[in-house]
């Protein structure tokens, strides 16, 4: 089974239904355990999973995700080790994006995180700080690596801003519910309907909506109009709540299967 | 260079919700600057309001122990607010009206740029909302409540290192939520393009008033012009007026903290390396991973692991020098100021004589060095007094110079 996004995404169409990609902080709490919830999210319907590289500076990040990241690093999750759990977490038959900030890739190298990451079975990044203007050497990189390179598109993104995204984008385009930092919310934006469908006239690529869905009945109303529903926050509480690593993996499997019946109407 | 590139450094590394927010920033900007009215009215106010021109001193007993060089300071300190941050501000201030925006926010580390915004919030009737570290909440305290006097909000910062770094992460947290009717001001050049060139632009004030000011004093360009760097921004005010004039050194000077070698400093250019940091690619304080390291120093304002981008350039190119001094260089400098020509100034600023003495002896007599003096040390009695073991018994109430009755 081809572990491409565009692939994921495909299939779910065959579905008739929205993908689900489902996002934790790699070696959140610990490497270890982090695998292990992949996994789980896997085995109950997650299409993608988007990996974080924990980062020391999270600012599109809310207090939730903030915190793990803390974690993670404080468990010594490197780029080395997060590559590590991508290539365990592909190897179960996961289909993996890494979710990072710009400056560890920057810092290891454009040409070097590409390789290892195609190496270790990856298939894409999402750097939500890096814009198209300053991704010359990057798109190159995951050229020669066949790595999908997804950017972020905003409400306040205008209609020619969104051409210029999407004709660098490749495997999924990311669309940014609110204009905010990621934390879950009790309603989905309104305005993420009419991006969507302005990103849709720009491109044939799969949109997917991220930013404050985190229940079954917020990822049915996205998966109405958008070709993906991307959940971080929601995951992360699940693991911050649980009181030991059993009830961790439980309460991640329940929340991906719920929102897994969700995006399945 | 309306890429807000430096050679590699500069550009804009900002999540795509604030690309429109920037792009609407860089329009109203490059519009501002060639309308007559703009122009008149930021003049009026720099006039007025600041106290400009601020004098060029001679520092004839400080000179002394500069090796004979004839050192000249410029009197940012004696801006209303005391420093030189109320030039950006008063700058971005226009600028927000312009926008239709009805909200300010800042980050800031030693207080004076939360203090300058605060005050110009005041004057244009704007909402502000100051973000600074926990730590440098307790640092500056007098600083938190002049900008609660001056109507502001101030949320400390609890996050990281609690410190400037993560004043900034939080303001651009709130400004990617609120966006359309929030400016941010941010207050040193450093941040996504267009700030970098926005903030030294408002503050070219310095330079161009220091040149005019030099050349009527002594007939001459100076040898050389030093200030202090943290974000770098009283450091590209006034290096702007003398860029040009190739044989004008530029000189700045970091925070060394405990020594660079400890790895306890604030020395982007002697311990960093090139990275992005809060929108820019510049030096950085970082691990081997990209990981921001803890930076320090004992003045909250260059207390910051990152520099702006055109330092980056300047420092690679060759043009600008950069070296560090140290808490304990500084803190002598602080003192040899205060006693040779009774002015107190900010710990900050305390860097870049330090500098000028080390710079003097190296020139020699015959040198003429302009120093930024670019705020006053009001706000850092507490800390300089704990410093020289100044005991100030009741005199200071434990509210406003925590640190002296509960240690750090």
């Amino acid at each position: 089974m081809s572990r491409r996004v565009a692939d994921a995404f495909a299939r779910a169409a065959q579905e008739h239904r929205a993908a689900l990609i489902g996002y934790l902080p790699a070696g959140f709490p610990t490497p270890e355990l982090s695998v292990r919830l992949f996994t789980a999210m896997v085995d109950a319907g997650v299409d993608i999973i988007e990996v974080g590289l924990p980062y020391s500076d999270p600012l599109m990040d809310g207090p939730v995700i903030q915190q793990a990241v803390n974690q993670a690093l404080d468990a010594g999750t490197t780029p080395d080790v997060v590559l590590d759990i991508v290539r365990q977490i592909t190897l179960a038959g996961a289909t993996a994006v890494v979710m990072t900030y710009w400056n560890p890739i920057e810092r290891y190298g454009v040409e070097e995180f590409a390789a290892r990451l195609e190496a270790a079975g990856g298939t894409g990044v999402i750097a939500p700080d890096l814009t198209p203007e300053e991704s010359g050497d990057w798109a190159a990189a995951c050229d020669r690596h066949g790595v999908d390179r997804i950017f972020l598109v905003a409400p306040s993104s205008t209609q020619e801003r969104i051409a210029s995204i999407v004709a660098v984008t490749s495997g999924f385009v990311y669309a940014a519910s609110t204009m905010g930092v990621t934390g879950m919310r009790t309603s989905v934006s309104s305005g993420a309907e009419g991006l969507v469908a302005r990103t849709r006239a720009a491109t044939g690529l799969p949109i997917a909506v991220g930013l404050g869905v985190s229940t079954r009945e917020q990822a049915a109303e996205v998966a109405a109009y958008a070709d993906g529903v991307i959940v971080g926050s929601a995951f992360v509480r699940c693991v911050l709540d649980a009181t030991d690593d059993q009830a961790a993996i439980a309460a991640v499997s329940a929340l991906a299967r719920e929102l897994s019946a969700g995006v399945r109407r | 260079m309306s890429t807000g590139h430096y050679g590699p450094y500069g550009g804009r590394f900002v999540p795509e919700a604030l690309t429109a927010a920037l792009d609407e920033l860089d329009a109203a900007f490059r519009a501002s600057i060639i309308d007559d009215a703009f122009i008149a009215e930021l003049r009026d106010l720099e006039h007025n309001y600041t106290g400009r021109p601020n004098p060029l001193t001679y520092a004839r007993r400080f000179s002394e122990h500069c090796g004979g060089a004839r050192v000249y300071l410029k009197r940012e300190d004696l801006n209303h607010t005391g420093s030189h941050k109320i030039n950006n501000v008063l700058g971005q201030a226009l600028l927000t009206r312009r926008m239709g925006k009805q909200r300010v926010i800042a980050e800031t580390g030693a207080g004076q740029h939360g203090v300058a915004t605060a005050t110009a919030a005041a004057l244009f009737g704007l909402e502000c909302t100051v973000y600074m570290g926990h730590e440098d909440t307790r640092r500056q305290a007098l600083n938190v409540a002049r900008m609660k006097l001056l109507g502001a909000e101030v949320v400390p910062v609890t996050a990281g290192s609690q410190t400037l770094k993560d004043a900034i992460n939080e303001a651009m947290r709130d400004w990617v939520t609120t966006v359309d009717r929030t400016h941010y001001v941010l207050g040193t050049v450093t941040g996504p393009a267009p700030f970098p060139e926005l903030v030294r632009y408002f503050h070219s004030v310095i330079g161009r008033e220091a040149r005019e000011q030099i050349l009527a004093a002594e007939g001459r360009l100076p040898d050389a012009v030093a200030a202090c760097v943290g974000g770098g921004s009283n450091a590209m005010g006034l290096f702007s007026g003398f860029i040009d004039d190739p044989a004008v050194q530029l000189r700045g000077y970091e925070a060394g903290g405990h020594g660079v070698a400890t790895g306890r400093h604030s020395a982007r250019f002697e311990g960093g390396s090139p990275g992005v940091l809060h929108g820019a690619r510049t030096y950085v304080m970082q691990d081997e991973w990209g990981q921001t390291l803890p930076s320090h120093s004992i003045s909250a304002g260059l207390d910051y692991p990152g520099v702006g981008p055109e330092h980056a350039w300047l420092h690679d190119t060759g043009r600008a020098v950069y070296e560090s001094v140290t808490d304990a260089e500084a803190m002598e400098a602080f003192a040899l100021l205060s006693r040779t020509e009774g002015i107190i100034p900010a710990i900050e600023t305390a860097h870049g004589l330090a500098g000028a003495m080390r710079l003097g002896r190296e020139l020699g007599p015959d040198a003429v060095i302009i120093v930024n003096l670019s705020g006053r040390g009001d706000k850092d009695v507490a800390t300089a007094a704990r410093w020289f073991g100044i005991d100030l018994g009741a005199t200071v109430s434990s509210e406003l110079a925590p640190e002296l009755t509960e240690g750090r």
